[in-house]
């Protein structure tokens, strides 16, 4: 493994005050939206970061790039401490982290064409001699991100959803950042163009040895494009492990019942497979659970240490686990309890293997 | 790995895209909201009242037949009793013997003068304050925050005092006159485009695209000028548009009050309105022939705001 | 006879100075009793206005023309007035939205809302109603329902609405649920709850189910049968299992393959489908997906490919469908219906066994069909 660590987050928190009062601000809490993250991305590789909403998986993404103030904690760039930089020498970092948002229509200035969304960030940072340079430098990103010329002097609005997030990518990849933070990119596109944009980005990384840190609700998504991933819940990592263990071999209680929610194409894989159903919602981030925050989703929470003391991160086989009973649960040891949740077993529901006889399966005929 | 064959399809894709699409410009928001303007039935009739509105202010006060303040029937005034419409004057004569005719044509100039300098004071002091307080506001954080309650709590003062009682207050404090009625229905209207920029300019201070400027590296006061001003803009030049009936429904009712241009020789509908007041029994037309030309010019603006508002309103756009 | 039975269903919108959009375009499809049904597709492929048509709920506008039938249970519902179409809506026919707080009204306490339906539809009032009310909201898994029914929309979390709703369409036991990307707005924790509760429902009570959605996954744990739209046409039509094992048409081939998988590696690539809907053809009466296909030949542009109905009730509009084991490429086509001649109106079953030779058919595909 490469020790070459390009992005390191120690013990991040953002909190952000509740205010109550009609004339004087009262600070009544705080919603504890990041609270306490560690983690480590190796240069060129890719973390994936997953989660429900809320979980504050889009909070720790800007924090990171410092688009919000983080409470505490240390974010460190290439050996820069971001956390303490002054402003100045902040914007000038910009240039090697650079963001891609969600919804490719939001986050385009309507008002501008192309051409002047991919020249600002040169403008800013004095990159590109003059404009003929700027407008090579600007072509190329074009033919990276596989967009047309003629697109320069359009607007926005012009475009379809996929060719827009194109457009979003290539602001990013204008600069030549070496971070890219992708929150949700591909969630606001049809499944068509979600994987033109997911090829996309793969092939960006290949070539111009990115390193990505992708944030999605997507499991499959993450799955696909991760060389690691991290889970959270409501404001921490609970799981973290290279994506093929974490999805074979998943640990964490809230991990496991992630992986069963997720529907999966294939009507087979969809009809033997085990769901686990957690009850009921994501309890409140300002006012979280005592001890561990999933112990009161937890299908195999215990009486014990679950409920009083927090679980930290540790290592077991290769994964980061911040559950008290991963080994046990692993093993088999212990066992879900029903009462909690529902567990569902789809036999007998849907089509019966066997109902649907040979003929109607053309592919048995051979 | 194979890669080959989807990464063939995609550029077969570009290729086909590209061919598929013409090279023309990219045509704008500002642009788009011109067509949708030129097909709205309402914009059309409203700028033709406008247009026509404008010329006669324009070159009318040229063309006129009489002098407006020449008092040329004299003679013919008797008390309850004017010289009506007929071929030498098409209004009749005013209770001094003046072409009532001249008197409204001249008196365009004047309203319009009014409400266009008012509208733009208003315009203009509003969009300073509202621009400041919705800049810090949105990007400054916690002084921007104080910034903006202090610029916001003095609008509020503004806003909470009758605008006609203001309008009447500034008008003693600078006497009666056309400045005092420009800049007391300029006044009158700072808090609305203060409040609007301001209220525009938050909501777009939140916008992704605004994050994105700053993790580009953009400087804030860039980012206010360069993204969040062009996108707020939309309703408050709506506003303006409609501000300019009220400026001139307002000033009218200024100068009805007396506070307005007392100068005989510049005629103004509001002041002809008020003139006519002890007439009305007598000499209706009088009254009618200002206040119409008023509700006309005030709806031409209305009309005209109006088809903006559905023109530029992003909700309705495809 | 199948429950609800849709045929030729159009859907235009006319606009002055601008081209006629056929948002739904002869779309044709049937739902039994008790059977869960897909209609899946990308956004804009029509497959809400197919749903919204079929209630009478598209709203009312000039240029507006909805051509076609739906006939539930022998009923016409295209022509039936206002009034006895709602009385169909919420006691035989309901439907869930996707966004759970706008179908609720804010300023109203959910046990009402649900009371509401009860009166209107069942003729319950007062302590009866009530209890009723509480009964549907412990049925659909909202835990402590006496509470839940004096609390507002705003109060309950995005999951519970869901349930809320999806208690309101219940009430009355309707016999066909139309369910439009019900789950889309909701965690994916909390869209298994839901899927579950839907499944649930239909095995407990017979309840058919018109399933919406652009989630393959979705439609692959639930539906029985499988429309897939393109541009307003239905594409394919198949069981789950076959559908899933040998898409016949490029656009559910190419739909099946740019899914991410969560049971496929790190770096698989994705076979993504060219281009997007808005690409449109030099020619319109052609095949929609024509610009986008890999299988595209000459005969897919000179008018709208005719329906084939393959083996065992398959069908599909393309000339030139993916290539299938064990079939030669005319084996598989037992008939092809001409678009202008209501698709539907064909049955599957009575199809004779002998292919004909078939009009409209484009060249057979060459390469790879010994694989």
């Amino acid at each position: 493994m490469s020790d070459d660590i390009l992005v390191e987050v120690r013990d991040l928190k953002v909190h952000f005050p509740i205010r109550r009062g009609v004339i004087f601000d009262r600070t009544v809490g705080h919603v504890k939206a990041v609270d306490g993250v560690d983690l480590r991305i190796p240069r060129g590789k890719t973390y994936g970061l997953v989660g429900e909403s809320g979980c504050g998986k889009s909070t720790l993404g800007r924090a990171l790039l410092q688009l919000n103030p983080p409470t505490s904690g240390e974010v460190s760039f290439d050996g820069v401490e971001l956390t303490t930089l002054p402003a100045g020498k902040l914007r000038t970092m910009r240039r090697r982290m650079q963001m891609i948002f969600q919804d490719p229509m939001s986050s385009l200035d309507p008002r501008q064409n192309v051409e002047s969304i991919l020249t600002e960030g040169l403008q800013t940072h004095g990159i590109g001699t003059d404009r003929d340079d700027r407008r090579r430098i600007i072509g190329e990103t074009l033919d990276k991100v596989g967009l047309p010329r003629w697109a320069l002097s359009r607007y926005p609005h012009e475009f379809s959803g996929g060719q827009r997030q194109r457009i979003g990518i290539a602001r990013a990849l204008v600069l030549g950042p070496e971070l890219i933070v992708a929150d949700e990119p591909v969630s606001a596109l049809d499944v068509s163009i979600q994987a033109q944009v997911v090829n996309l980005l793969d092939e960006l990384q290949e070539t111009l040895g990115l390193t990505y840190l992708v944030i999605a609700h997507d499991l499959a998504v993450v799955r696909h494009i991760s060389d690691t991933v991290g889970v959270m819940y409501l404001g921490a990592l609970v799981e973290e492990a290279p994506a093929d263990r974490l999805y074979n071999e998943p640990l964490h209680p809230y991990t496991r019942a992630l992986m069963s929610a997720v529907p999966v194409p294939d009507p087979d894989v969809e009809d033997r497979r085990e769901r686990i159903l957690l009850s009921g919602d994501l309890p409140s981030p300002a006012n979280p659970p005592s001890g561990c925050r999933f112990h009161t989703r937890c299908p195999w929470a215990q009486p014990t240490r679950c409920a009083d003391e927090r679980p930290v991160l540790r290592d077991i086989g290769g994964s980061r686990v911040a559950c008290h009973f991963a080994e046990p649960i692993a093993s088999g040891e212990l066992r879900p309890h029903q009462v909690k949740t529902q567990l569902t077993r789809p036999a007998g529901e849907g089509e019966e293997p066997h109902s649907v006889s040979a003929p109607s399966e053309p592919g048995s005929y051979v | 790995m194979t890669i080959s064959p989807s990464k063939k399809k995609e550029k077969i894709d570009r290729l086909a895209e590209t061919a598929a699409r013409d090279d023309e410009r990219g045509v704008s928001l500002w642009q788009e909201a011109f067509r949708r303007l030129r097909r709205n039935p309402a914009a059309i009739i409203g700028t033709v009242i406008l247009a026509l509105f404008v010329l006669v202010a324009l070159v009318g006060p040229l063309l006129v037949p009489h002098a407006p303040d020449a008092q040329l029937w004299k003679g013919e005034v008797r008390l309850g009793d004017f010289p009506g419409p007929r071929a030498e004057n098409w209004f009749g004569t005013d209770q001094l013997g003046r072409d009532e005719f001249s008197r409204m044509i001249v008196g365009a100039r004047q309203t319009l003068l009014v409400g266009i300098v008012a509208t733009l004071i208003g315009l203009a002091v509003g969009s300073l304050i509202g621009g400041v307080a919705g800049a810090a506001a949105g990007l400054g954080g916690r002084w921007g925050r104080a910034i903006d309650n202090v610029l916001m709590r003095f609008i509020d003062m503004l806003l909470a005092m009758p605008s006609l009682l203001l309008a009447i207050s500034i008008a003693a404090l600078l006497g009666a006159g056309l400045t005092t009625v420009m800049i007391a229905v300029g006044v009158v209207s700072v808090p609305v485009f203060a409040r609007l920029l301001r209220g525009s300019m938050i909501a777009q201070s939140n916008s992704d695209y605004v994050l994105a400027a700053t993790s580009l590296g953009v400087k804030k006061p860039k980012i206010a000028l360069t993204h969040v001003v062009p996108n707020s803009l939309a309703p408050v030049i709506v506003q303006a548009t409609l501000t300019l009936a009220t400026a001139i429904i307002e000033a009218a009712a200024l100068s009805f009050l007396g506070l307005g241009n007392n100068d005989a020789s510049i005629p103004e509908w509001g002041v002809m309105l008020a003139d006519a007041q002890p007439y009305l029994d007598s000499a209706p037309r009088l009254a009618i022939l200002p206040a119409v030309a008023i509700i006309i010019t005030a709806l031409g603006f209305t009309l005209l705001g109006e088809a903006m508002r559905e023109a530029l309103d992003p909700k309705l756009r495809k | 006879m199948a429950l609800l039975e849709v045929e030729d269903l159009s859907v235009t919108f006319a606009r002055r100075g601008q081209r006629t959009v056929h948002a739904v375009d002869g779309v044709s499809f049937s739902v039994d009793a008790g059977e869960v049904v897909g209609l899946v597709g990308e956004s804009g492929c029509g497959k809400s206005v197919t749903s919204l048509a079929i209630m009478g709920l598209l709203p009312k506008q000039p240029g507006l023309a909805v051509g076609g039938k739906a006939v539930f249970d022998g009923t016409d519902l295209l022509q039936l007035d206002d009034r006895s179409r709602r009385d169909i809506r919420g006691r035989d026919i309901a439907m869930i939205f996707q966004d759970p707080l706008s179908s609720l009204n804010p300023v109203i306490p959910i046990g009402l809302q649900v009371t509401e339906v009860l009166t209107r539809h069942r003729g319950m009032k007062g302590a009866a109603a009530e209890k009723e009310a509480a009964e549907l909201l412990d049925r659909v898994g909202i835990p402590d329902p006496r509470r839940r029914l004096k609390e507002y929309p705003h109060q309950l979390s995005g999951g519970m609405r869901q349930r809320a709703l999806i208690a309101m369409a219940v009430a009355c036991q309707p016999r066909l649920l139309i369910a439009d990307e019900p789950t889309t707005a909701l965690d994916v924790t909390i869209q298994a709850q839901i899927l579950e509760l839907l499944k649930g429902l239909v095995r407990d009570s017979d309840t058919a189910l018109l399933m919406i959605t652009h989630d393959l996954g979705v439609v692959a744990g639930m539906c029985d049968t499988v429309n897939v739209l393109y541009a307003g046409r239905v594409v394919e039509t198949a069981r789950r299992r076959p559908l899933f094992r040998e898409p016949r048409h490029p656009y559910t081939v190419g739909l099946l393959g740019s899914v991410p998988r969560l049971d496929a590696g790190r770096g698989e690539r994705l076979n993504a489908i060219p281009g997007s809907v808005r690409d449109v053809l030099p020619w319109p009466d052609g095949c929609a997906f024509a610009p986008r296909c890999e299988r595209r030949v000459d005969a897919c542009v000179g008018e709208p490919p005719a329906l084939v109905l393959a083996h065992h009730g398959r069908s599909y509009r393309c000339v030139n469908p993916a290539p299938v084991a064990g079939y030669a490429p005319g084996d598989d086509v037992r008939a092809v219906v001409p678009t202008q001649a209501q698709p539907g109106s064909v049955p599957a079953q009575a199809v004779p066994d002998d292919p004909p030779t078939v009009p409209g058919l484009g060249p057979a595909p060459r390469e790879e069909e010994s694989a």
